[in-house]
């Protein structure tokens, strides 16, 4: 692979009940990641948008961004899904050698709309959608069928609670920052056996753009490159019934892509920081496994060995990932912005200090049906 | 430059008002199956795959994942791309860069649509903007019969220079066994159909059909090998700038001169009649027809009705367009500009049956959807 650089990164702080419409949360994010380039949308030569006509409540939506994406003028094109899906489609147009820079957008809203409602159309239409089945109560049959298997307990996914709502507090983008205790996350209110409030992630507004460039194009960007190193991204069965629910095997084979093309054979020694798609606490257990920073059905013991913490060997989620900050399909991308300014030492209080290869992940689906994964070095 | 990349293999259902005979995962799989046969390839062959639809057609939300049963993406790198009508473009653009990109070798672009499944145009209204268009945007026809009122009161054209684009699509379709609407009509046939919105009539207008296709692209390594004969991607292009509907230049159509002006100059083009031996058009109505052919530089402003008079776009002209029956005749959405691309594919791949135009070398596909958001790609017998 031809080397392509992330030279630019925006960010919009997550937070509910936004009151810019999608098009101005876009150009916050396209203006901010331009400023932070150092460009003028005249060096930008192509834009990939993000959208979901459920999540925004209109068809075609990606007309609604795509003038304040930069789409004017030059070509333009829409991804429906994660955030990293549409930097991958971006990393491709890039490689190709039509463009040599690419602008990646992604927004969401769910403010607005009823999210419960809209992920249950997700669901079989006739076999699984009149059961009310939803992300919370699906990712339940998930969180206890990887507990089960391999003994893990409510107490350690909790840690990942306590973990990454502290660390929000170091992130000014983060929508839930909190000092709590294991004890707090195991009296919060049971909303799908076994998981509690406090094990799930908020519902934000916000937005995420980067921008991707060639070598030749990298060389004019103020910041230092950010070079991607390997990607990957896989999709498991759909029906849960044909799924091992307690392994992430689609997982396994996108960081397995990635890794080989990263040239990584140890991933828990070679990566120095990760940003992780913890929409549950549960989540960030299992993608250890996944992504080969543990064993399997080891994901309990490294949250208790301190590993995974700031100043751990591997900090996962300084930004305080998912679990502190949702807005859906910005959530994959945002790991992707926030694994870039820790490789450019420009982390502030959440810098993991001397990182020099990062990991990105993404995921959509019900229960995580599809995973995305980066490897970033600087 | 990138990776070389061809097509290699196209397939498509059996396109109908109604496919009460499969669920939308059955009728991907239909294509898919076809796809994988034309080219002689099995499932482990493909790479990756990317899919499109128009999400409330359906009501199908994350369709990359539920797709997985008929895509058969089951361990596969699969994508979700939509651009509304312009959907199978953006589909083929996706597949082409995946190859071009040097990462996957073997990719497969799905377009579907169960439209019998939907409220259509109350679907489609949905994309106007909620608070300033979308109570009085009154689906997708409006747009398009403004275009055309405007454009016979500047330059004199007539509903028959229309209605006879609705004959030649409508009759080319007659040829191909896959089109939805096969039905021989006459210029009086559309001119006598119901009016649906001033100037456009039933007969000028497409369906809406339930149906998938399938293509799939392959590297230089990979495509001389599966096929005798690839439809090799000399470029793709895409112009869109929609805020809203009023802010559009409805007399010059910005975004398709800049497509057209793109693909030309990627492709090498300077004489669109003389150097494109065949072209598959997404027309959703013949007004479309003859306004577009303008602003695509085949001729001068104003001066299409007059072509469309002498034949030159039917298939013993000299740049035959739609030779499957195109838009007027079947319209799948998220699938109807794959079709074209398929279509394109096939001729320069010598394998359109009754359909085929002598010796094509070179064929251009386009797509149109949300509001004029335009794609185009020219394929070639010879490589890039």
């Amino acid at each position: 692979m031809d080397r392509v650089a992330i030279v630019g990164v925006g960010q919009t702080k997550y937070e509910r009940g936004k009151t810019k419409n999608f098009a101005e949360l876009v150009y916050e994010v396209t203006r901010k990641a331009l400023d932070d380039a150092g460009m003028g949308l005249s060096d930008i030569d192509n834009v990939v948008t993000t959208t979901n006509d459920f999540y925004d409540g209109r068809t075609i939506a990606c007309m609604a961004v795509a003038e304040a994406a930069g789409s004017y003028g030059r070509d333009a094109t829409n991804v429906e899904g994660d955030g990293t899906l549409s930097a991958f489609y971006g990393l491709m147009r890039t490689l190709s050698g039509v463009y040599g820079t690419t602008m990646v957008t992604t927004h969401c809203k769910l403010s607005e709309g009823s999210p419960r409602k809209l992920f249950n159309q997700a669901f079989d239409p006739v076999y699984e959608r009149s059961l009310g089945m939803d992300a919370i109560s699906s990712c339940a049959l998930q969180a206890r069928a990887y507990m089960h298997r391999f003994g893990v307990t409510e107490e350690q996914c909790a840690r990942v609670s306590v973990k990454n709502h502290g660390n929000a507090r170091n992130n000014p983008y983060a929508h839930v920052s909190l000092d709590i205790t294991v004890d707090d996350v195991m009296k919060s209110p049971m909303l799908a056996e076994p998981i509690k409030r406090l094990d799930v992630s908020p519902i934000s507004d916000g937005a995420c753009a980067i921008i991707l460039a060639t070598e030749e194009r990298a060389k004019k960007a103020a910041k230092k490159p950010v070079w991607v190193r390997g990607v990957g991204h896989c999709a498991d069965a759909y029906r849960l019934g044909e799924r091992d629910l307690s392994v992430s095997p689609a997982l396994e084979a996108a960081a397995g892509r990635a890794y080989r093309m990263a040239g990584i054979t140890d991933p828990s020694r070679e990566i120095n920081v990760a940003e992780v798609y913890d929409a549950f606490s549960y989540m960030e257990l299992m993608w250890y496994e996944g992504l080969g920073f543990c064993g399997q059905g080891e994901g309990g013991k490294l949250i208790d060995s301190g590993a995974t913490q700031m100043g751990g060997r591997l900090p996962v989620n300084p930004s305080g990932g998912v679990l502190s900050a949702h807005s859906v399909q910005v959530a994959g991308l945002a790991r992707i912005a926030e694994a870039a300014l820790q490789l450019r030492g420009e982390a502030e209080k959440r810098q993991v200090p001397g990182a020099k290869v990062s990991l990105a992940h993404g995921a959509g689906g019900i229960c995580a049906q599809t995973h995305c994964v980066w490897v970033l070095s600087n | 430059m990138g990776t070389r990349t061809a097509i290699v293999g196209v397939g498509q259902t059996n396109h109908t008002s109604k496919r009460k005979d499969v669920n939308g995962q059955e009728l991907i799989s239909e294509a898919v199956k076809r796809a994988l046969a034309d080219a002689d390839l099995s499932l482990k062959d493909i790479d990756a795959v990317v899919i499109g639809n128009m999400d409330h057609f359906e009501a199908i939300n994350n369709v990359d994942g539920w797709s997985v049963d008929g895509s058969g993406a089951f361990m596969k790198p699969i994508m979700k791309v939509t651009t509304g009508g312009s959907t199978g473009g953006t589909l083929g653009s996706c597949a082409y860069h995946h190859v071009a990109s040097g990462l996957f070798d073997v990719v497969m672009a799905i377009g579907w649509e169960k439209n019998s499944e939907s409220d259509t145009q109350a679907a489609i209204s949905t994309c106007a903007d909620p608070i300033v268009e979308r109570d009085f945007f009154g689906g997708a026809i409006g747009p398009n019969a403004a275009e055309y009122a405007m454009y016979m009161k500047q330059y004199g054209a007539t509903q028959e220079d229309a209605a006879m684009v609705a004959v030649r699509d409508h009759n080319n379709a007659l040829r191909n066994p896959h089109a939805h609407l096969r039905k021989f009509i006459t210029v009086e046939d559309v001119m006598k159909s119901p009016m649906l919105c001033w100037p456009i009539k039933l007969l000028d207008s497409c369906p809406r059909s339930d149906g998938a296709c399938a293509v799939i692209y392959a590297s230089e390594t990979r495509a001389a090998k599966i096929a005798a004969k690839p439809a090799w991607v000399h470029a793709t292009a895409v112009s869109h700038d929609y805020v809203y509907f009023g802010d559009y230049d409805w007399e010059m159509m910005p975004t398709l001169r800049t497509t057209v002006d793109r693909i030309y100059r990627r492709a090498g083009i300077t004489d669109p009649v003389k150097d494109v031996d065949v072209m598959e058009l997404y027309l959703p109505f013949s007004t479309c027809g003859v306004v577009w052919m303008d602003h695509m530089r085949v001729c001068g402003l104003g001066e299409a009705p007059k072509l469309i008079r002498k034949g030159v776009f039917d298939m013993s002209g000299e740049l035959p367009v739609n030779p499957s029956g195109g838009v007027l005749s079947t319209n799948p959405i998220g699938a109807t500009a794959l079709i074209r691309i398929a279509e394109a594919a096939l001729q320069v791949m010598g394998k359109a049956g009754d359909r085929q135009v002598h010796d094509v070398k070179t064929a251009m596909a386009t797509a149109f959807g949300s509001c004029y958001w335009f794609e185009a790609t020219v394929l070639r017998s010879v490589k890039p």
